[in-house]
C-alpha cells in the first residue's frame, strides 16, 4: 500500500467522522458509496473539498465523481496524475 | 382547553452529568469537553446510529437526549416534536463561517438550522408528525404549555416530546419531556420549573 493511499483513508476517516475505524479496515478496491463504506451525498462534496483543499485539484465536471470516488485506488490513480501540491 | 395533560418523563444533561427522572444516571466527576462527552455518553449507551457522527453538537444532543430519555423507542409515530433554544445553530453557524475563509464544509452547512435536529430525531424514529423549534430569549414553560395545549385541543396529537436544547459556546442545557393524557406529573409551568431548574445553574 502506497503513503498515498494511507494518507487518503486517513484523510477520509477524519474528513468524514468515520470515528470507529482504522485506515487499516478500508480496502483499497472497497466501493466507497453504496454498499461498501456507506459514503452519502454529502459525504461525495467533503471528497471534492478533500480533492481541492489537500491536492489541489479542482473537480469541473460532476459527472467525474462516479468514477474518480469509485475506491481508494481510484481516487489514488487520479491524484496522482493530477495533483498540482 | 380543559384538558388535563400529564409530563410522563424528562431528562436533563448539564456539566458532563444526566438525569433521568430525577435520578442521576450519568456523571463525570470533573467536567468534560463537549465532544468527548458527546462520544463518551453515546458509548456509554451503547448506541449504534452511524449517522451520529456526522451530525453537529446541537443534534447529537438532541438525539442522545432522545435516545435516553425514551430507551430508544417512541412508539407512536404521531409523536409531535415541539422544541426550543435561544441559541439557535450558532455555533455550527460560526464554524461554517470560519470555512468560508478557505473552503466552505459542506457537511457544517447541513446543519445550519436548529430544526435539523428534529430531522435527525424523526428520521431515526421514522416520525411522520408536526414539529417545530422555536427560538426564545430563555427557557420558557408558558411557550411550550401554551403550544402543547392547542396541539392536543386541536385533536392533532396525543404523544408531545418537548425539549430545551441549548448550544453556545460550548456551554450546553438540555431538557427534554414527553407529554400525554394520563401518567405521571400534571403538565403546568410550576411543575416544568420543578423539574428544569434543579440542577440548573
Amino acid at each position: 500500500m502506497s503513503d498515498l493511499h494511507t494518507e487518503l483513508k486517513k484523510s477520509i476517516i477524519e474528513q468524514l467522522n468515520l470515528e470507529d475505524m482504522e485506515a487499516s479496515e478500508i480496502e483499497n478496491d472497497e466501493h466507497l458509496f453504496g454498499d461498501g463504506l456507506g459514503l452519502d451525498s454529502i459525504d461525495a462534496l467533503e471528497l471534492i473539498v478533500l480533492l481541492e483543499k489537500d491536492y489541489g485539484i479542482k473537480l469541473t465536471d460532476p459527472n467525474q465523481g462516479k468514477e474518480i470516488f469509485n475506491s481508494i485506488n481510484t481516487m489514488a490513480d487520479f491524484i496522482e496524475k493530477n495533483r498540482t501540491r | 382547553m380543559s384538558q388535563d395533560l400529564f409530563i410522563q418523563s424528562s431528562i436533563t444533561i448539564r456539566n458532563s452529568k444526566i438525569w433521568k427522572n430525577g435520578d442521576l444516571i450519568f456523571g463525570k466527576e470533573n467536567e468534560i469537553d463537549l465532544s468527548k462527552f458527546l462520544k463518551t455518553i453515546y458509548r456509554h449507551a451503547n448506541l449504534k446510529y452511524p449517522k451520529f457522527f456526522k451530525m453537529d453538537s446541537l443534534s447529537k444532543l438532541g438525539y442522545l437526549g432522545t435516545e435516553i430519555l425514551t430507551s430508544g423507542n417512541i412508539s407512536n409515530k404521531e409523536t409531535a416534536l415541539v422544541f426550543a433554544n435561544s441559541a439557535s445553530s450558532l455555533d455550527t453557524d460560526e464554524a461554517y463561517a470560519e470555512t468560508m475563509q478557505d473552503f466552505p464544509s459542506p457537511s457544517l452547512f447541513v446543519y445550519t438550522l436548529p430544526n435539523i435536529m428534529l430531522g435527525e430525531i424523526s428520521i431515526r424514529h421514522q416520525l411522520n408528525s408536526e414539529n417545530v423549534f422555536f427560538v426564545s430569549r430563555e427557557f420558557d414553560p408558558s411557550l411550550f404549555i401554551d403550544y402543547c395545549k392547542a396541539l392536543f385541543y386541536q385533536k392533532k396529537v396525543d404523544n408531545v416530546l418537548c425539549g430545551w436544547v441549548d448550544l453556545h459556546n460550548n456551554d450546553y442545557d438540555v431538557f427534554l419531556w414527553q407529554i400525554a393524557l394520563s401518567g405521571g406529573t400534571e403538565f403546568n409551568e410550576e411543575e416544568l420549573k420543578k423539574l428544569y431548574l434543579p440542577t440548573h445553574e
